[in-house]
């Protein structure tokens, strides 16, 4: 068949093979947990609970706001003990408010929690709602609430449901262990979600790097309408403009989203929590982290409990070889620097990889030779080496004319330059600060607007009092007048 | 001789008719000028720049006694679009990238006088007399004349906490 | 908290010194194969050339405040240096080294702002300087068939470096295949008639048993290198393609038409600096376009250009000249010759959104 030929890409040294060996395990229980009550794109949750009170596993703490937002959830029971701010898992190290639950060791179930008996007869928004109710959001990375996708999706009635088995990304092994491990429940989920957003068929994309588990969702998907293909490995496969374009030949249009073609994306993993919650009343209290890197001692995937603090789950599970040259919650490529060990895990948190100055591999920047690796490398056809130069002039309107709005920040750019120049970098302050002016923009017109009402109400009181003031002056004289004339 | 003069004088003359009539189709008053600087600035009369008034200042940034920067307030956005109307370069660094602030009102010695509300040019400021007053953040421009004029101190600018929100990447060192 | 330190966190091991070094394993055997052929004072050249670009590289980056140790190590100027002096004479005097590299390195190189910031080929441009200048000392060919009869000892070696024309022994210069082609034409003489009086066999011009600069000599041991290049990923291929397909079309095309008066495709291939500027010096990043359809057009330009100064042109050969008129055209090709945005047409606008139906 003619698969559509896909643009640019790099060939980073994967490095599954450090934890890809490694079943997942269930991690225990940490002395704490810290549950940020923004762990997903979009408002932050509110919190319902109060400190002091006793909470069941997988009972509600927090409650979406808005619509654009998700839940949170207790991994397990026990006592809020602050409601403060703690380091968020964000590369600025901001303080970010997270409830701090104090694990009982006794694994109480909320009994409100019930599954599904059949959730396939279940209305589609019922699914969506109840999908959502569970606090899922997209476990690839990217965080959006799944059921504000699967919602606008079904309203804007979508074909084709691609489920995302690429894990592109170099060490990251979650996914493929999880679908190893668990295939029926992604598929079963993956059914679920099918049936959520009403489409026509449902396509899993998997790498060709990861053989076990092609053939294990192959034979778990066998006769369930769901179709398996590989996909050749290649930075950033499993980025949704490219695997959507690989699998059904369409070129998502600039500015549109995925559901506007008829297409929706989700992660393997996601399909396993919207499994888990439908199918066994479990929301999203834990998830598969990939722990790897060759600072550490043991590689390997757990099941985690969110919040579990980062420094909790290396020092348990594996403890340092060396002094790691950088921390990092993701994969090497977008993932992001820690900025301390007391980061807990989150809804979005694939792995947690402590790499050494050799798998960095990077230098001081130098000058731009205009090799055009960048240009060859990018998956959006763009040519990052004039964007970044026009960036470093401080031009962001003409690096935006250039496409600078395009820009998935895959990295694949950073990668392959050859004089080590932080391309994404450099995309990202442009990105932020058309925003930030942007926004200066708007308050200026505001202010503008403001003061300028406030002048005209300023000389319309002048003129009032003046008003006010000559019918005085008027009224006196008259009266004056008026005591004078009788006499 | 005259068949190479001639060309030449020719050209000359054509050449200086063409500067003559562009000197004067694309002539751009001076006075323009200030006015469409004056439009591009917030016209909060705020002094901030040292001059009375904004449509003052915007003569003199015109007349070049004042760097295109010269407007706190505007910020970076105004100082860019007035560096453009002038075709002047613009010194970034004289626009000592000052970190957002606001008002905020110390709500334990506020008396409710009314003069910082009074004074405001963007109406960010509400309260009656004998009443707590409180800052609309987005409207306030920290302009500082309400800290003037406050008789107790309670009104200060402080700087604008970073929000997950409101961070973002900053200039890669290159 | 400092800056955090933005991804990715991994990064592909072709750093720049690690590409220079490549392209110089590529550029050794065909060097060693000229410094066999010409013996100690091509050697003396080269080496002249590398020591000095270094001296001008270093110099200028202290001059320019820039990290001299950090510049050094990328290999540049180095590479830049090698290839120099394979465009030159191979018993060129020391001088002509000294005054080539400070032209390349100082004035094309660094006083246009540094690596990457130049417009043309450093050592392209300084050839052509040189020839314009000193068109006597660039042309004094010496033939690979005297030096093999009695090729020079170190000393005389030395001194033929460093005491210029007047130290060369009679009888050891000869006339290039172009040269040589060239007068001839001018004089009427049908091409076929140039080549068998001078047993011209295209072998050898792969062999190297023509005269010319060093990197002239040797087609075969250049190609190698560039298909090293090639395997490698240092370069691409669509320049060096072009480039061959534009010197060789139109030159089969005309000879076909007029062989008496034109030389054919192959002649044109394996003749003069052609291998060497097609893996060597239209694929310097610096000075080519960044898209690969750009470089296919730059390098049939330069192909182009190449076989009409050659056939039409005053000089004899035309690489250099042609590879600088094509440096001028990269920003006019970069800016027409763009990538089409993913989800945008050519023109930059969105894609219309088609409801995906597809099966
Ligand atoms: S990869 Fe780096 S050096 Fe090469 S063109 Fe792009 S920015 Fe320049
Ligand atoms: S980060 Fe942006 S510019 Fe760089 S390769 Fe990815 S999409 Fe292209």
């Amino acid at each position: 068949m003619f698969s559509p030929r896909l643009r640019g890409g790099v060939h980073p040294p994967g490095h599954k093979e450090l934890s890809n060996a490694s079943p997942i395990r269930r991690f225990p229980m940490a002395e704490r947990l810290y549950l940020p009550l923004q762990q997903h794109l979009g408002a932050p949750a509110t919190p319902i609970v109060k400190v002091g009170e006793r909470v069941r596993k997988g009972q509600l703490v927090a409650s979406s706001q808005g619509t654009v937002s998700a839940p949170v959830h207790a991994p397990t029971s026990g006592v809020v003990r602050a409601l403060a701010e703690h380091t968020a898992p964000h590369p600025s190290g901001l303080p970010v408010l997270a409830i701090t639950l104090e694990p009982d060791g006794r694994e109480e179930w909320d009994p409100s929690l019930a599954p599904v008996s059949d959730p396939l007869a279940l209305p589609p928004e019922e699914l969506c709602l109840r999908i959502g109710s569970a606090g899922i959001v997209g476990l690839g990375g990217a965080t959006f609430p799944a059921a504000v996708k699967l919602g606008s999706s079904l309203k804007r009635g979508v074909d084709t449901l691609i489920l995302n088995g690429g894990e592109c990304e170099p060490y990251l092994t979650c996914d493929d262990r999880l679908m190893r491990e668990e295939p029926g429940n992604i598929i079963r989920g993956a059914l679920l979600m099918q049936h959520a957003v009403q489409a026509r068929r449902v396509i899993v994309g998997i790498e060709d790097n990861k053989p076990q588990a092609l053939a294990a969702i192959r034979k778990a998907a066998e006769g369930q309408g769901v179709e398996v293909r590989s996909v050749p490995s290649r930075y950033p496969m499993g980025s949704q403009k490219q695997l959507v374009q690989l699998l059904t030949g369409i070129e998502l249009p600039a500015m549109s989203r995925a559901a506007d073609s008829g297409v929706l994306m989700h992660n393997v993993a996601t399909a396993r929590a919207v499994y888990q919650a439908l199918c066994q009343g479990r929301p999203l209290i834990s998830r598969v982290v990939t722990l790897s890197g060759q600072a550490l001692t043991h590689q390997g995937n757990w099941e985690v409990p969110l919040g579990t603090p980062a420094s909790y789950l290396i020092n348990y599970a594996s403890g340092f070889d060396c002094a790691p040259a950088r921390l990092i919650m993701g994969g090497p490529m977008m993932g992001i620097q820690l900025p301390d060990l007391n980061v807990p895990v989150i809804k979005g948190t694939s792995g947690i990889l402590a790499l050494t100055r050799k798998e960095i591999n990077t230098d001081e920047p130098g000058p731009c030779v205009r090799c055009a690796g960048c240009v060859r490398a990018c998956p959006m056809g763009l040519q990052p080496l004039e964007m970044a130069a026009n960036i470093r002039n401080g031009d962001f309107e003409k690096a935006r004319s250039l496409g600078l709005d395009d820009c998935v920040g895959c990295g694949a750019c950073s990668y392959i330059c050859p004089a080590s120049l932080p391309l994404v970098h450099l995309f990202n302050y442009a990105k932020g600060e058309l925003a930030s002016r942007q926004r200066e923009a708007r308050k200026m017109e505001k202010t503008r607007a403001l003061a300028q009402r406030r002048e005209e109400r300023l000389v319309r009181q002048a003129r009032e009092r003046e008003e006010l003031m000559a019918a005085r002056r008027a009224a006196a004289a008259r009266k004056a007048a008026g005591e004078e004339s009788p006499s | 001789m005259l068949v190479s003069i001639l060309p030449l004088a020719g050209l000359g003359t054509l050449l200086g008719f063409l500067l003559g009539v562009a000197s004067r189709v694309l002539y751009v008053e001076r006075s323009n000028v200030a006015r469409e600087i004056e439009e591009l600035l917030p016209g909060t009369q705020c002094g901030q720049c040292g001059s009375p008034s904004c449509g003052a200042a915007a003569e003199a940034a015109a007349a070049g006694e004042l760097p295109p920067a010269f407007c706190p307030p505007g910020g970076r956005a105004v100082a860019e679009a007035v560096a453009g109307k002038l075709g002047l370069p613009l010194d970034l660094a004289s626009l000592v990238d000052e970190q957002p602030r606001l008002a905020e009102i110390n709500e334990d010695i506020c008396i409710g006088c009314t003069r910082c509300y009074k004074v405001c040019p963007t109406d960010a400021i509400a309260g009656a007399a004998k009443q707590m007053h409180v800052v609309f953040a987005d409207a306030c421009t920290a302009c500082g004349k309400c800290e003037e004029v406050c008789p107790t101190g309670c009104i200060r600018l402080v700087p604008v906490t970073e929000t997950l929100q409101s961070w973002a990447w900053n200039q890669p060192s290159l | 908290m400092n800056q955090p330190i933005h991804g990715p966190h991994a990064h592909s091991s072709a750093q720049l010194g690690a590409l220079m070094l490549q392209v110089m394993l590529a550029l050794a055997p065909a060097t060693l194969y000229s410094f066999w052929l010409y013996g100690w004072p091509a050697f003396n050249l080269w080496l002249l050339c590398l020591v000095l670009a270094l001296f001008w590289e270093a110099l200028f980056l202290a001059l320019f405040h820039k990290p001299v140790g950090a510049h050094l190590k990328d290999g540049s100027a180095t590479v830049t240096a090698w290839i120099m002096a394979l465009c030159l004479p191979p018993w060129a005097p020391w001088w002509l080294a000294v005054v080539g590299t400070f032209l390349a390195i100082a004035i094309i190189k660094q006083i246009f702002g540094g690596l990457g910031q130049n417009v043309f080929n450093p050592a392209m441009a300084a050839r052509v300087m040189l020839l314009i200048a000193f068109p006597v000392e660039m042309t004094t060919w010496i033939a690979p068939e005297a030096v093999a009869i009695s090729p020079p000892d170190i000393t005389s070696g030395l001194a033929i470096t460093f005491q210029g024309l007047s130290a060369l022994p009679d009888g050891y210069s000869g006339a290039t295949l172009l040269d040589a082609v060239k007068n001839q034409s001018a004089q009427g003489d049908p091409v076929s008639a140039t080549l068998s009086h001078l047993d011209y066999r295209p072998t050898d011009a792969i062999i190297g048993l023509r005269g010319g600069s060093l990197g002239e000599s040797t087609s075969a041991l250049l190609l190698l290198g560039g298909l090293y290049l090639l395997w490698r990923r240092v370069i691409t291929w669509q320049a060096p393609l072009g480039l061959l397909l534009g010197a060789a079309v139109p030159a089969a095309g005309l000879s076909l038409a007029a062989p008496e008066s034109y030389p054919g495709g192959v002649f044109h291939l394996l003749a003069g600096g052609l291998m060497l500027a097609a893996f060597f010096i239209v694929t310097d990043p610096v000075t080519a376009p960044i898209t690969a359809r750009g470089r296919f057009v730059f390098g049939l330009g330069c192909g182009l250009l190449t076989w009409l100064i050659r056939t039409f042109g005053n000089y004899p050969e035309g690489v250099a000249f042609a590879v600088m008129l094509m440096n001028s055209t990269v920003p006019l090709i970069d800016r027409y010759i763009k990538p089409r945005i993913y989800g945008r047409t050519r023109k930059g606008d969105p894609l219309p959104i088609t409801e995906g139906r597809t099966s």
